[in-house]
Protein backbone atom coordinates (compact mmCIF):
# COMPACT_ATOMS: atom_id res chain seq x y z
CA UNK A 1 0.00 0.00 0.00
CA UNK A 2 1.24 3.47 -0.96
CA UNK A 3 1.20 6.42 1.43
CA UNK A 4 -1.91 8.49 0.80
CA UNK A 5 -0.14 11.72 1.63
CA UNK A 6 2.87 11.71 -0.72
CA UNK A 7 1.69 8.91 -3.02
CA UNK A 8 5.32 7.81 -3.35
CA UNK A 9 6.66 5.83 -0.42
CA UNK A 10 5.05 2.67 0.93
CA UNK A 11 2.70 3.25 3.85
CA UNK A 12 4.14 2.14 7.19
CA UNK A 13 1.54 3.46 9.56
CA UNK A 14 -2.09 2.42 9.36
CA UNK A 15 -4.83 3.57 11.63
CA UNK A 16 -8.57 3.89 11.76
CA UNK A 17 -10.46 6.78 13.24
CA UNK A 18 -14.07 6.22 14.19
CA UNK A 19 -15.91 9.40 14.97
CA UNK A 20 -19.67 9.36 15.52
CA UNK A 21 -19.76 6.05 13.72
CA UNK A 22 -17.97 7.44 10.68
CA UNK A 23 -14.91 5.39 9.87
CA UNK A 24 -11.83 6.90 8.25
CA UNK A 25 -8.78 4.87 7.39
CA UNK A 26 -5.43 6.58 7.24
CA UNK A 27 -2.32 5.10 5.64
CA UNK A 28 0.91 7.03 5.84
CA UNK A 29 4.62 6.46 5.26
CA UNK A 30 6.98 7.15 8.12
CA UNK A 31 8.04 10.53 6.85
CA UNK A 32 4.55 11.88 6.29
CA UNK A 33 3.37 10.41 9.56
CA UNK A 34 6.09 12.29 11.37
CA UNK A 35 5.23 15.51 9.61
CA UNK A 36 1.58 15.12 10.47
CA UNK A 37 2.36 13.73 13.88
CA UNK A 38 1.33 16.60 16.09
CA UNK A 39 -1.78 17.11 14.06
CA UNK A 40 -3.61 13.95 14.75
CA UNK A 41 -1.68 10.98 15.96
CA UNK A 42 0.60 11.48 18.88
CA UNK A 43 -1.25 14.32 20.44
CA UNK A 44 -4.48 12.40 20.31
CA UNK A 45 -6.65 14.87 22.17
CA UNK A 46 -6.76 17.37 19.38
CA UNK A 47 -8.22 14.84 17.03
CA UNK A 48 -10.94 13.25 19.07
CA UNK A 49 -14.17 14.40 20.55
CA UNK A 50 -13.75 15.00 24.21
CA UNK A 51 -17.20 13.63 24.86
CA UNK A 52 -16.27 10.34 23.25
CA UNK A 53 -13.23 10.05 25.46
CA UNK A 54 -15.19 10.82 28.58
CA UNK A 55 -16.49 7.33 29.17
CA UNK A 56 -12.92 6.06 28.97
CA UNK A 57 -11.76 8.73 31.34
CA UNK A 58 -14.35 7.79 33.92
CA UNK A 59 -13.54 4.11 33.68
CA UNK A 60 -9.88 4.55 34.42
CA UNK A 61 -10.41 7.00 37.23
CA UNK A 62 -9.28 5.27 40.43
CA UNK A 63 -12.01 7.14 42.30
CA UNK A 64 -14.51 4.87 40.61
CA UNK A 65 -12.58 1.69 40.90
CA UNK A 66 -12.33 1.89 44.68
CA UNK A 67 -16.00 1.80 45.65
CA UNK A 68 -16.63 -1.25 43.50
CA UNK A 69 -13.82 -3.08 45.29
CA UNK A 70 -15.51 -2.62 48.62
CA UNK A 71 -17.52 -5.73 49.48
CA UNK A 72 -20.38 -3.64 50.89
CA UNK A 73 -21.03 -1.54 47.83
CA UNK A 74 -20.38 -4.15 45.23
CA UNK A 75 -23.94 -5.40 45.16
CA UNK A 76 -25.57 -2.03 45.11
CA UNK A 77 -25.83 -0.38 41.71
CA UNK A 78 -26.55 3.32 41.93
CA UNK A 79 -29.62 4.19 39.88
CA UNK A 80 -31.41 7.47 39.18
CA UNK A 81 -35.01 7.36 40.36
CA UNK A 82 -36.26 9.69 37.67
CA UNK A 83 -34.79 8.27 34.49
CA UNK A 84 -33.57 4.87 35.77
CA UNK A 85 -30.09 5.46 34.45
CA UNK A 86 -27.50 3.42 36.34
CA UNK A 87 -23.95 4.49 36.99
CA UNK A 88 -22.47 1.76 34.77
CA UNK A 89 -24.77 2.95 31.95
CA UNK A 90 -23.54 6.50 32.43
CA UNK A 91 -19.95 5.26 32.28
CA UNK A 92 -20.73 3.58 29.00
CA UNK A 93 -22.41 6.48 27.18
CA UNK A 94 -20.80 9.42 28.99
CA UNK A 95 -24.12 11.24 29.17
CA UNK A 96 -26.71 11.60 31.89
CA UNK A 97 -30.39 10.70 31.48
CA UNK A 98 -31.86 13.67 33.31
CA UNK A 99 -31.06 16.62 35.54
CA UNK A 100 -31.63 14.49 38.68
CA UNK A 101 -28.65 12.30 37.76
CA UNK A 102 -26.42 15.17 38.92
CA UNK A 103 -27.86 14.72 42.40
CA UNK A 104 -28.00 10.91 42.32
CA UNK A 105 -24.38 10.50 41.25
CA UNK A 106 -23.02 13.55 43.07
CA UNK A 107 -20.37 11.68 45.04
CA UNK A 108 -18.85 10.23 41.91
CA UNK A 109 -19.34 13.38 39.92
CA UNK A 110 -17.24 15.95 41.72
CA UNK A 111 -13.85 14.38 40.96
CA UNK A 112 -14.93 14.04 37.33
CA UNK A 113 -15.99 17.67 37.11
CA UNK A 114 -12.72 18.78 38.66
CA UNK A 115 -10.81 16.78 36.13
CA UNK A 116 -12.84 18.00 33.18
CA UNK A 117 -12.88 21.63 34.18
CA UNK A 118 -9.37 22.31 35.51
CA UNK A 119 -10.20 21.76 39.14
CA UNK A 120 -13.47 23.68 39.08
CA UNK A 121 -16.71 22.13 40.21
CA UNK A 122 -18.96 25.05 41.05
CA UNK A 123 -20.76 27.36 38.64
CA UNK A 124 -19.63 30.93 38.46
CA UNK A 125 -21.58 32.33 35.52
CA UNK A 126 -25.03 33.33 34.40
CA UNK A 127 -28.06 32.58 36.58
CA UNK A 128 -31.58 32.39 35.10
CA UNK A 129 -33.47 35.51 36.16
CA UNK A 130 -36.39 33.67 37.69
CA UNK A 131 -34.13 31.55 39.88
CA UNK A 132 -31.73 34.41 40.52
CA UNK A 133 -34.09 36.10 42.99
CA UNK A 134 -34.48 33.10 45.25
CA UNK A 135 -30.77 32.30 45.22
CA UNK A 136 -30.09 35.83 46.39
CA UNK A 137 -32.70 35.53 49.16
CA UNK A 138 -31.32 32.21 50.29
CA UNK A 139 -27.82 33.63 50.50
CA UNK A 140 -29.09 36.54 52.59
CA UNK A 141 -30.91 34.17 54.93
CA UNK A 142 -27.75 32.10 55.38
CA UNK A 143 -25.79 35.20 56.28
CA UNK A 144 -28.41 36.41 58.74
CA UNK A 145 -28.53 33.02 60.43
CA UNK A 146 -24.79 33.31 61.03
CA UNK A 147 -25.28 36.76 62.54
CA UNK A 148 -28.13 35.44 64.70
CA UNK A 149 -25.94 32.74 66.19
CA UNK A 150 -23.25 35.26 66.92
CA UNK A 151 -25.57 37.68 68.69
CA UNK A 152 -26.93 34.84 70.80
CA UNK A 153 -23.46 33.76 71.87
CA UNK A 154 -22.73 37.36 72.76
CA UNK A 155 -26.06 37.51 74.63
CA UNK A 156 -27.27 40.44 72.57
CA UNK A 157 -30.88 39.28 72.66
CA UNK A 158 -32.54 42.45 71.42
CA UNK A 159 -30.44 42.39 68.30
CA UNK A 160 -31.05 38.66 67.92
CA UNK A 161 -34.80 39.17 67.99
CA UNK A 162 -34.48 41.80 65.29
CA UNK A 163 -32.43 39.50 63.09
CA UNK A 164 -34.90 36.65 63.67
CA UNK A 165 -37.72 38.88 62.41
CA UNK A 166 -35.75 39.81 59.32
CA UNK A 167 -35.09 36.13 58.61
CA UNK A 168 -38.81 35.41 58.91
CA UNK A 169 -39.70 38.15 56.44
CA UNK A 170 -37.11 36.90 53.96
CA UNK A 171 -38.29 33.31 54.34
CA UNK A 172 -41.82 34.41 53.53
CA UNK A 173 -40.55 36.24 50.47
CA UNK A 174 -38.58 33.18 49.44
CA UNK A 175 -41.59 30.90 49.73
CA UNK A 176 -43.61 33.39 47.67
CA UNK A 177 -40.99 33.75 44.94
CA UNK A 178 -40.52 30.01 44.62
CA UNK A 179 -44.25 29.46 44.20
CA UNK A 180 -44.42 32.27 41.69
CA UNK A 181 -41.41 30.90 39.86
CA UNK A 182 -43.10 27.67 38.89
CA UNK B 1 -30.32 27.14 -11.18
CA UNK B 2 -27.97 29.94 -12.18
CA UNK B 3 -24.66 30.13 -10.42
CA UNK B 4 -25.30 33.56 -9.00
CA UNK B 5 -28.65 32.53 -7.62
CA UNK B 6 -27.13 29.39 -6.14
CA UNK B 7 -24.52 31.49 -4.37
CA UNK B 8 -27.04 33.97 -3.12
CA UNK B 9 -29.10 31.22 -1.60
CA UNK B 10 -26.22 29.17 -0.34
CA UNK B 11 -24.08 31.77 1.35
CA UNK B 12 -24.75 32.68 5.01
CA UNK B 13 -23.76 36.08 6.29
CA UNK B 14 -20.64 34.79 8.04
CA UNK B 15 -19.29 33.57 4.70
CA UNK B 16 -19.99 36.66 2.61
CA UNK B 17 -19.41 39.50 5.04
CA UNK B 18 -16.13 40.68 6.40
CA UNK B 19 -15.75 41.16 10.14
CA UNK B 20 -12.91 42.48 12.31
CA UNK B 21 -9.53 40.80 11.61
CA UNK B 22 -11.17 38.85 8.82
CA UNK B 23 -7.85 38.43 7.02
CA UNK B 24 -7.17 35.70 9.60
CA UNK B 25 -10.34 35.05 11.56
CA UNK B 26 -13.11 33.63 9.37
CA UNK B 27 -15.84 33.35 11.97
CA UNK B 28 -16.70 33.47 15.67
CA UNK B 29 -19.24 31.18 17.20
CA UNK B 30 -20.97 31.01 20.58
CA UNK B 31 -23.06 28.03 21.62
CA UNK B 32 -25.19 27.73 24.77
CA UNK B 33 -26.56 24.36 25.93
CA UNK B 34 -29.85 24.43 27.85
CA UNK B 35 -32.41 21.88 29.04
CA UNK B 36 -36.03 21.93 30.18
CA UNK B 37 -36.37 21.08 33.85
CA UNK B 38 -39.51 19.06 33.23
CA UNK B 39 -38.16 16.52 30.75
CA UNK B 40 -35.49 13.83 30.63
CA UNK B 41 -32.41 14.55 28.51
CA UNK B 42 -32.52 13.47 24.85
CA UNK B 43 -30.27 10.48 25.72
CA UNK B 44 -33.29 8.70 27.21
CA UNK B 45 -36.37 10.89 26.70
CA UNK B 46 -39.62 9.54 25.26
CA UNK B 47 -41.10 10.43 21.90
CA UNK B 48 -43.87 12.20 23.80
CA UNK B 49 -41.39 14.38 25.70
CA UNK B 50 -39.56 15.26 22.48
CA UNK B 51 -42.86 16.21 20.86
CA UNK B 52 -43.81 18.43 23.81
CA UNK B 53 -40.48 20.24 23.65
CA UNK B 54 -40.90 21.00 19.95
CA UNK B 55 -44.54 22.05 20.56
CA UNK B 56 -43.40 24.42 23.32
CA UNK B 57 -40.80 25.98 21.02
CA UNK B 58 -43.43 26.38 18.30
CA UNK B 59 -45.75 28.11 20.80
CA UNK B 60 -43.03 30.52 21.89
CA UNK B 61 -42.16 31.28 18.29
CA UNK B 62 -45.78 31.87 17.32
CA UNK B 63 -46.93 33.85 20.35
CA UNK B 64 -43.90 35.91 21.31
CA UNK B 65 -41.42 35.83 18.45
CA UNK B 66 -38.00 37.41 18.88
CA UNK B 67 -37.40 39.56 15.83
CA UNK B 68 -34.10 41.23 16.58
CA UNK B 69 -32.08 38.83 14.43
CA UNK B 70 -34.77 38.45 11.78
CA UNK B 71 -37.62 36.07 11.16
CA UNK B 72 -37.03 32.59 12.60
CA UNK B 73 -38.30 29.40 11.00
CA UNK B 74 -38.60 25.99 12.59
CA UNK B 75 -37.54 22.99 10.49
CA UNK B 76 -38.07 19.44 11.69
CA UNK B 77 -35.32 16.98 10.91
CA UNK B 78 -37.78 14.30 9.84
CA UNK B 79 -39.36 16.61 7.28
CA UNK B 80 -36.04 17.28 5.57
CA UNK B 81 -34.51 15.51 2.61
CA UNK B 82 -31.10 13.88 3.28
CA UNK B 83 -29.44 16.39 0.97
CA UNK B 84 -31.04 19.36 2.75
CA UNK B 85 -29.74 18.09 6.08
CA UNK B 86 -26.29 17.59 4.67
CA UNK B 87 -26.19 21.13 3.34
CA UNK B 88 -27.11 22.52 6.78
CA UNK B 89 -24.33 20.43 8.34
CA UNK B 90 -21.82 21.67 5.77
CA UNK B 91 -22.80 25.23 6.60
CA UNK B 92 -22.20 24.50 10.32
CA UNK B 93 -25.81 25.40 11.10
CA UNK B 94 -26.67 22.00 12.53
CA UNK B 95 -24.42 19.26 13.86
CA UNK B 96 -23.97 15.88 12.17
CA UNK B 97 -25.51 14.40 15.32
CA UNK B 98 -28.72 16.39 14.87
CA UNK B 99 -28.92 15.41 11.21
CA UNK B 100 -28.20 11.70 11.65
CA UNK B 101 -29.02 10.59 15.18
CA UNK B 102 -31.82 12.88 16.35
CA UNK B 103 -35.11 11.60 14.91
CA UNK B 104 -37.05 14.05 17.08
CA UNK B 105 -34.73 16.94 16.31
CA UNK B 106 -35.55 20.33 14.86
CA UNK B 107 -33.78 23.58 14.20
CA UNK B 108 -34.80 27.24 14.41
CA UNK B 109 -33.01 29.33 11.80
CA UNK B 110 -32.92 33.06 11.13
CA UNK B 111 -32.95 34.32 7.54
CA UNK B 112 -29.33 35.43 7.49
CA UNK B 113 -28.32 32.22 9.27
CA UNK B 114 -26.41 33.99 12.02
CA UNK B 115 -28.61 32.37 14.63
CA UNK B 116 -29.56 28.72 14.76
CA UNK B 117 -31.22 26.95 17.67
CA UNK B 118 -30.92 23.17 17.63
CA UNK B 119 -33.71 21.34 19.44
CA UNK B 120 -33.48 17.81 20.87
CA UNK B 121 -29.88 17.17 19.91
CA UNK B 122 -27.65 16.10 22.82
CA UNK B 123 -29.40 18.74 24.93
CA UNK B 124 -32.97 20.04 24.54
CA UNK B 125 -31.80 23.41 23.31
CA UNK B 126 -28.57 24.61 21.80
CA UNK B 127 -28.45 28.27 20.87
CA UNK B 128 -25.77 29.09 18.33
CA UNK B 129 -24.64 32.48 17.03
CA UNK B 130 -22.19 32.52 14.14
CA UNK B 131 -20.66 35.89 13.18
CA UNK B 132 -18.04 36.81 10.57
CA UNK B 133 -14.53 37.78 11.73
CA UNK B 134 -13.46 38.10 15.35
CA UNK B 135 -16.68 39.06 17.15
CA UNK B 136 -16.81 36.77 20.16
CA UNK B 137 -18.22 39.31 22.58
CA UNK B 138 -20.85 40.39 20.02
CA UNK B 139 -21.83 36.77 19.45
CA UNK B 140 -21.98 36.16 23.20
CA UNK B 141 -24.22 39.16 23.66
CA UNK B 142 -26.55 37.94 20.92
CA UNK B 143 -26.65 34.42 22.37
CA UNK B 144 -27.45 35.86 25.80
CA UNK B 145 -30.32 37.89 24.42
CA UNK B 146 -31.82 34.82 22.78
CA UNK B 147 -31.25 32.86 25.97
CA UNK B 148 -33.06 35.54 28.01
CA UNK B 149 -35.96 35.42 25.55
CA UNK B 150 -36.29 31.63 25.81
CA UNK B 151 -35.71 31.66 29.55
CA UNK B 152 -38.75 33.83 30.15
CA UNK B 153 -40.94 31.02 28.77
CA UNK B 154 -38.99 27.90 29.69
CA UNK B 155 -38.09 26.63 33.12
CA UNK B 156 -34.47 25.65 32.60
CA UNK B 157 -32.72 22.89 34.43
CA UNK B 158 -30.40 24.84 36.71
CA UNK B 159 -28.55 24.02 39.90
CA UNK B 160 -26.93 26.53 42.25
CA UNK B 161 -23.74 24.52 42.51
CA UNK B 162 -23.34 23.15 39.00
CA UNK B 163 -25.10 25.81 36.94
CA UNK B 164 -26.98 24.86 33.79
CA UNK B 165 -27.29 21.08 33.81
CA UNK B 166 -26.40 19.39 30.54
CA UNK B 167 -26.60 15.87 29.26
CA UNK B 168 -22.81 15.57 29.13
CA UNK B 169 -20.77 16.77 32.13
CA UNK B 170 -18.24 18.33 29.72
CA UNK B 171 -20.77 21.13 29.07
CA UNK B 172 -22.21 21.69 32.55
CA UNK B 173 -22.05 25.11 34.23
CA UNK B 174 -22.26 27.80 31.62
CA UNK B 175 -23.12 25.36 28.80
CA UNK B 176 -20.94 27.67 26.74
CA UNK B 177 -18.72 26.71 23.86
CA UNK B 178 -16.96 29.64 22.24
CA UNK B 179 -15.02 28.95 19.08
CA UNK B 180 -13.12 30.83 16.45
CA UNK B 181 -12.23 29.64 12.97
CA UNK B 182 -8.81 30.86 11.83
CA UNK B 183 -6.86 30.67 8.58
CA UNK B 184 -3.21 30.14 9.58
CA UNK B 185 -1.13 29.40 6.46
CA UNK B 186 1.80 31.51 7.69
CA UNK B 187 2.21 29.47 10.87
CA UNK B 188 2.05 26.26 8.81
CA UNK B 189 4.54 27.40 6.17
CA UNK B 190 7.00 28.58 8.82
CA UNK B 191 6.38 25.32 10.73
CA UNK B 192 5.55 27.11 13.93
CA UNK B 193 2.16 25.47 14.32
CA UNK B 194 3.54 22.27 15.82
CA UNK B 195 5.05 24.32 18.62
CA UNK B 196 1.94 26.46 19.11
CA UNK B 197 -0.78 23.79 19.26
CA UNK B 198 0.53 22.04 22.41
CA UNK B 199 0.85 25.45 24.09
CA UNK B 200 -2.79 26.22 23.31
CA UNK B 201 -3.82 22.86 24.73
CA UNK B 202 -2.08 23.72 27.96
CA UNK B 203 -4.27 26.78 28.30
CA UNK B 204 -7.37 24.59 28.41
CA UNK B 205 -8.35 25.30 24.82
CA UNK B 206 -8.94 22.80 22.02
CA UNK B 207 -7.60 23.11 18.47
CA UNK B 208 -9.21 21.22 15.62
CA UNK B 209 -9.41 21.20 11.84
CA UNK B 210 -12.23 23.04 10.08
CA UNK B 211 -14.71 20.22 9.95
CA UNK B 212 -14.97 19.91 13.69
CA UNK B 213 -14.12 16.92 15.75
CA UNK B 214 -11.67 14.36 14.54
CA UNK B 215 -10.54 16.03 11.36
CA UNK B 216 -7.20 17.33 10.21
CA UNK B 217 -6.77 20.95 9.28
CA UNK B 218 -8.02 21.08 5.72
CA UNK B 219 -6.98 24.27 3.93
CA UNK B 220 -4.93 25.51 6.91
CA UNK B 221 -8.13 26.35 8.75
CA UNK B 222 -8.23 25.71 12.48
CA UNK B 223 -11.00 25.93 15.00
CA UNK B 224 -10.03 26.97 18.51
CA UNK B 225 -12.50 26.59 21.35
CA UNK B 226 -12.76 26.47 25.14
CA UNK B 227 -12.91 23.17 26.93
CA UNK B 228 -13.77 24.38 30.42
CA UNK B 229 -17.42 25.34 30.92
CA UNK B 230 -17.63 25.25 34.71
CA UNK B 231 -16.18 27.64 37.27
CA UNK B 232 -15.55 30.57 34.95
CA UNK B 233 -18.07 33.21 33.90
CA UNK B 234 -19.26 33.38 30.29
CA UNK B 235 -17.42 36.66 29.80
CA UNK B 236 -14.16 35.23 31.17
CA UNK B 237 -14.36 32.17 28.93
CA UNK B 238 -14.92 34.35 25.88
CA UNK B 239 -12.25 36.86 26.91
CA UNK B 240 -9.65 34.15 27.59
CA UNK B 241 -10.25 32.65 24.16
CA UNK B 242 -10.11 36.08 22.55
CA UNK B 243 -6.78 36.73 24.25
CA UNK B 244 -5.22 33.61 22.75
CA UNK B 245 -6.76 34.34 19.35
CA UNK B 246 -5.29 37.87 19.35
CA UNK B 247 -1.85 36.39 20.06
CA UNK B 248 -2.27 33.93 17.22
CA UNK B 249 -3.32 36.76 14.90
CA UNK B 250 -0.17 38.72 15.60
CA UNK B 251 2.01 35.60 15.25
CA UNK B 252 0.35 34.76 11.95
CA UNK B 253 0.84 38.33 10.71
CA UNK B 254 4.53 38.31 11.60
CA UNK B 255 4.95 34.88 9.99
CA UNK B 256 3.44 36.29 6.80
CA UNK B 257 5.78 39.28 6.89
CA UNK B 258 8.75 37.00 7.49
CA UNK B 259 7.71 34.91 4.48
CA UNK B 260 7.45 38.00 2.34
CA UNK B 261 10.99 39.00 3.34
CA UNK B 262 12.66 35.62 3.03
CA UNK B 263 10.80 33.94 0.18
CA UNK B 264 8.82 36.57 -1.65
CA UNK B 265 9.12 35.10 -5.15
CA UNK B 266 8.56 31.51 -3.97
CA UNK B 267 5.41 32.58 -2.17
CA UNK B 268 4.16 34.55 -5.16
CA UNK B 269 4.86 31.52 -7.35
CA UNK B 270 2.95 29.25 -5.03
CA UNK B 271 -0.03 31.60 -4.90
CA UNK B 272 -0.29 31.94 -8.67
CA UNK B 273 0.26 28.25 -9.34
CA UNK B 274 -2.66 27.51 -7.05
CA UNK B 275 -4.75 30.16 -8.79
CA UNK B 276 -3.81 28.48 -12.06
CA UNK B 277 -4.96 25.10 -10.78
CA UNK B 278 -8.26 26.48 -9.53
CA UNK B 279 -8.92 28.47 -12.71
CA UNK B 280 -8.10 25.64 -15.07
CA UNK B 281 -8.54 22.20 -13.58
CA UNK B 282 -11.30 19.93 -14.85
CA UNK B 283 -11.13 17.42 -11.98
CA UNK B 284 -10.21 18.44 -8.44
CA UNK B 285 -10.36 16.55 -5.13
CA UNK B 286 -11.51 18.33 -2.00
CA UNK B 287 -8.07 18.17 -0.43
CA UNK B 288 -6.30 19.77 -3.37
CA UNK B 289 -9.06 22.35 -3.67
CA UNK B 290 -8.70 23.23 0.01
CA UNK B 291 -4.93 23.61 -0.32
CA UNK B 292 -5.16 25.82 -3.41
CA UNK B 293 -7.98 27.92 -1.95
CA UNK B 294 -5.84 28.55 1.10
CA UNK B 295 -2.93 29.70 -1.10
CA UNK B 296 -5.16 31.99 -3.14
CA UNK B 297 -6.70 33.51 -0.03
CA UNK B 298 -3.20 34.12 1.36
CA UNK B 299 -2.31 35.74 -1.97
CA UNK B 300 -5.33 38.06 -1.71
CA UNK B 301 -4.58 38.99 1.92
CA UNK B 302 -0.91 39.70 1.15
CA UNK B 303 -1.68 41.75 -1.93
CA UNK B 304 -0.27 39.41 -4.58
CA UNK B 305 -3.72 39.02 -6.10
CA UNK B 306 -6.05 41.96 -6.41
CA UNK B 307 -9.53 42.25 -7.94
CA UNK B 308 -10.71 39.23 -6.05
CA UNK B 309 -12.92 39.20 -3.00
CA UNK B 310 -11.51 37.83 0.25
CA UNK B 311 -14.59 35.85 1.05
CA UNK B 312 -13.94 33.49 -1.86
CA UNK B 313 -12.14 31.07 0.47
CA UNK B 314 -14.94 31.02 3.05
CA UNK B 315 -17.54 30.50 0.36
CA UNK B 316 -15.77 27.89 -1.69
CA UNK B 317 -14.56 25.87 1.29
CA UNK B 318 -18.22 25.42 2.22
CA UNK B 319 -19.75 25.21 -1.24
CA UNK B 320 -17.37 22.60 -2.65
CA UNK B 321 -18.37 20.00 -0.05
CA UNK B 322 -20.28 16.96 -1.34
CA UNK B 323 -23.75 18.05 -0.13
CA UNK B 324 -23.58 21.42 -1.82
CA UNK B 325 -22.17 20.03 -5.05
CA UNK B 326 -25.05 17.60 -5.22
CA UNK B 327 -27.58 20.30 -4.46
CA UNK B 328 -26.10 22.42 -7.24
CA UNK B 329 -26.15 19.43 -9.59
CA UNK B 330 -29.73 18.72 -8.60
CA UNK B 331 -29.16 15.09 -7.68
CA UNK B 332 -26.76 12.51 -6.27
CA UNK B 333 -23.20 12.37 -7.62
CA UNK B 334 -20.54 9.67 -7.42
CA UNK B 335 -17.19 10.77 -5.91
CA UNK B 336 -15.57 11.03 -9.35
CA UNK B 337 -18.45 13.13 -10.67
CA UNK B 338 -18.17 15.35 -7.63
CA UNK B 339 -14.54 16.11 -8.41
CA UNK B 340 -15.57 17.20 -11.91
CA UNK B 341 -18.43 19.31 -10.55
CA UNK B 342 -16.18 20.84 -7.93
CA UNK B 343 -13.65 21.91 -10.57
CA UNK B 344 -16.44 23.43 -12.68
CA UNK B 345 -17.97 25.28 -9.74
CA UNK B 346 -14.63 26.77 -8.71
CA UNK B 347 -13.82 27.84 -12.28
CA UNK B 348 -17.21 29.51 -12.62
CA UNK B 349 -16.88 31.25 -9.26
CA UNK B 350 -13.48 32.65 -10.24
CA UNK B 351 -14.94 33.85 -13.56
CA UNK B 352 -17.68 35.66 -11.60
CA UNK B 353 -14.90 37.60 -9.85
CA UNK B 354 -13.29 38.65 -13.10
CA UNK B 355 -16.49 40.03 -14.62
Amino acid sequence: MICQECNQRPAALHFTKIINGEKTEVHLCEKCAQEKGEMFIFNGESGFAFNNLLAGLLNIDPAFQKPSQSPFQQEEILQCEHCSMTFPQFLKVGRFGCAHCYETFKDQLIPVLRRLHSGNWTHNGKIPKRIGGSIYLRKQIEELKGELKESITHEEFEQAAEIRDRIRTLEKQLAGSEEGGE
Amino acid sequence: MSLERFFNQAVSSWMSEEGPDSDIVLSSRIRLARNFEAYKFPTVFSHEEARMIIAKMEDILRETPFQKFGQMDLLKINDMQPLQKRVLVEKHLISPQLAEDSPYGAVLLTENEEVSIMINEEDHIRVQCLFPGLQLSEALEAANEIDDWLESYIHYSFDEKHGYLTSCPTNVGTGLRASVMMHLPGLILTQQISRIIPAIHQLGLVVRGIYGEGSEALGNIFQISNQITLGKSEEDISRDLEGVVSQLISQERSAREALRKTSNIQLEDRVFRSLGVLSNSRIIESKEAARCLSDVRLGIDMGYIDNMSKTILNELMILTQPGFLQQYAGGPLRPHERDIRRAALIRDRIKMEQK
